[in-house]
């Protein structure tokens, strides 16, 4: 049993979005971060100081722990923002505005 | 949306927004609830999003008889233009106008971005902002992989998404349950369900409990399906440690002594890639901060009739204390009906909401038994190292803290955050808060927020200019 199948979903068909420039599946519905934890993927942030990978943690908005860069924009909540067909979303390091 | 009849403005549609949005329309009261999330429900209701195409939602959910009546109910009087309902509006503020004394401003951010503002008037407002999980720090605890109990239960409930195959499941408090089950219903292996408490002690309060037998018998459901999904509980045991280098890969847990300590030569490890952690909950506040509630311990403070002591301003749910689903659904119902006599200018009569009076009497005895029996662990300090991130946006350690107070002598967690910038990060300390304060040895205080969401300097610039030439009211403006 998956969630999918425990709620008996029939979401749209799947689109492709990039990640760090790699094709991931990921469904209508979903947000960034449901997209990435479906792929395998917890961590999609380096931390300013240190440098440590972060992804999901509080998963309502409030830690601003998963930020992340979708389409060229830093510090998007992965939590929140819903995945749109041909997002390209790249790993944040630090602020997201250094590159 | 009809014109007639005075306006409320409900804050959170979760379940106490819902039950007080209805109640107030029910009584002829034109409303407006305005939420952050896509979709109605709030965190106990929160439904798959609709992409999902989910045709068997209640997999996931208890009590979802009362939630297709809630639904049903807002869809009709959506239908009939009663109530109207904002999804994605971030209210970060909301304003008491100063001309008409009982008239509110409620100011909101779009959609997840959170650029563009929205604006809505109303006569009265009804906080129902819910609450968010606390979790306290140990080595370990910001490595990928350990998520919040609640986040975890979020995730699966809204985005039917889990983040690894073999969670443990740890804290304190009745969440870690309905989410160690959960996530077992969804195919995750939960290796362990680890409580600090011992939920034996809860017997020693049959009195609270006797009150309300559904909930124990809620309690009694879980545990069986623990038991029929094999997860081991371990009570009085606690995490002490996470492994791992970019992801989690295991924990160590150990039991608790008598005191809350520890028991040496206990520790094992236990493989998994998902640590679903919790210690309990606290309020969001900051709304009624701003508007210069009256607040009491963590909690904004309402009387009998859910007021705060700022005229024409309601509270219900977990801003008020935190008590589960069906206290939040007592508590709205009565300030639903209290904002709608008062509104129409009629001193209400509790006799009419007398059975969710008695609820709630009884689910808040019932929580405060909860209460007095989980609790994470007395000395729980003791075991974050030097060198374990407390504020996970600053990246502060508990060995800035210890330093703050002992080298530096701050005495308060404000100067504590001033010396190390703990609590200063995007989530403005509402995760560390309680964290920083332990370690520092000092009282929790009241942390002062000037707005509930970061806000564009552009948004605030905006509303500046729109207060010195006192725009028109308009229902809903979202301009620029
Ligand atoms: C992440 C999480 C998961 C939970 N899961 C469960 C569970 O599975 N089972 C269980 O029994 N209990 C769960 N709980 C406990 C839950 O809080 C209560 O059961 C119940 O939902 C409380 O109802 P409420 O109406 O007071 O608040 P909530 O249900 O929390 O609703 C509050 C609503 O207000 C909105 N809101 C808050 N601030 C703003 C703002 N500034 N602007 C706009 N909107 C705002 C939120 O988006 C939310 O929709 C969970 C709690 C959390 C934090």
């Amino acid at each position: 049993m998956n969630p999918l199948e425990l709620a008996e979903a029939e979401p749209g068909p799947a689109f492709t979005v990039t990640l760090d420039g790699r094709e991931i599946d990921a469904l209508p519905g979903q947000t960034v971060a449901a997209a990435l934890w479906a792929a395998g993927v917890t961590s999609w942030r380096t931390t300013r100081g240190e440098g440590r990978p972060r992804g999901i943690f509080c998963g309502i908005g409030v830690c601003f722990d998963c930020l992340v860069t979708v389409n060229d924009r830093p510090n998007q909540r992965a939590c929140l923002v819903p995945v749109r067909p041909g997002d390209s979303i790249r790993t944040q390091e630090g602020t997201g505005h250094e590159r | 949306m009809s014109a007639e009849g005075p306006h409320l403005a409900v804050i959170g549609a979760g379940p106490a927004g819902l039950a007080a949005a209805l109640a107030a329309a029910g009584r002829g009261v034109r409303v407006t609830v305005v939420d952050s999330a896509a979709a109605v429900g709030g965190q106990f209701y929160r439904q798959p999003s609709a992409g999902l195409g989910a045709r068997r939602p209640e997999a996931l959910h208890h009590q979802w008889r009362t939630w297709r009546r809630l639904r049903e109910g807002l869809d009709q009087y959506i239908a009939a233009g009663r109530v109207g309902h904002l999804a994605d509006h971030h209210v970060w503020c909301v304003e008491r106008k100063e001309r008409t004394p009982e008239g509110f401003t409620v100011h909101a951010l779009l959609g997840p971005e959170q650029e563009k503002p929205a604006v809505v008037h109303a006569d009265a407002v009804l906080l129902a902002t819910g609450g968010y999980e606390k979790v306290l720090p140990f080595p370990g605890w910001t490595l990928p992989g350990v998520v919040t109990a609640g986040g975890a239960q979020a995730m699966l409930k809204g985005g039917l998404a889990v983040p690894g195959r073999t969670a443990v499941v740890a804290g304190t408090g009745p969440l870690l349950l309905p989410v160690a089950t959960g996530l077992a219903a969804a195919g995750v292996t939960v290796a362990a369900l680890v409580e600090s408490a011992d939920p034996k002690a809860l017997v020693r309060r049959a009195g609270a409990l006797a009150g309300r037998p559904d909930k124990l018998a809620e309690g009694a459901g879980y545990a069986r399906e623990l038991l029929r999904r094999r997860v081991r509980t371990l009570v009085r045991h606690t995490v002490v440690e996470t492994h791992g280098t970019d992801r989690l890969a295991a924990v160590t847990v150990a039991a608790l002594d008598a005191a809350g300590r520890v028991r040496p030569g206990t520790e094992r490890s236990i493989p998994c890639d998902t640590l679903a952690v919790g210690h309990g909950m606290l309020p969001h506040t900051d709304l009624a901060e701003t508007l210069g509630c009256r607040i009491t311990g963590p909690n904004v403070h309402v009387d009998e009739e859910q007021r705060t002591d700022v005229p024409g301003v309601w509270a219900a749910g977990e801003t008020t204390g935190i008590g589960g689903a069906a206290l939040a659904l007592a508590e709205g119902h009565i300030a639903g009906r209290s904002a709608a006599a008062r509104l129409w200018g009629r001193d209400p009569d509790p006799r009419e909401w007398a059975a969710a009076a008695k609820s709630r009497a009884a689910l808040r005895e019932f929580f405060a038994a909860l209460d007095s029996v989980y609790a994470p662990p007395a000395h729980w300090t003791e075991q974050v190292t030097d060198g374990t991130v407390v504020c996970r946006c600053e990246e502060v350690t508990a060995g800035a803290v210890r330093a703050a107070v002992g080298e530096l002598g701050a005495g308060d967690v404000r100067t504590v955050k001033l010396l190390t910038r703990a609590g200063m990060g995007w989530c403005q300390g509402r995760v560390c808060g309680p964290a920083v304060a332990g370690i520092a040895g000092c009282p929790e205080s009241v942390a002062r927020r000037p707005f509930a969401r970061p806000v564009p300097l552009g948004v605030l610039a905006q509303v500046t200019d729109q207060a010195a030439d006192q725009a028109a009211d308009t229902e809903v403006a979202p301009d620029q």
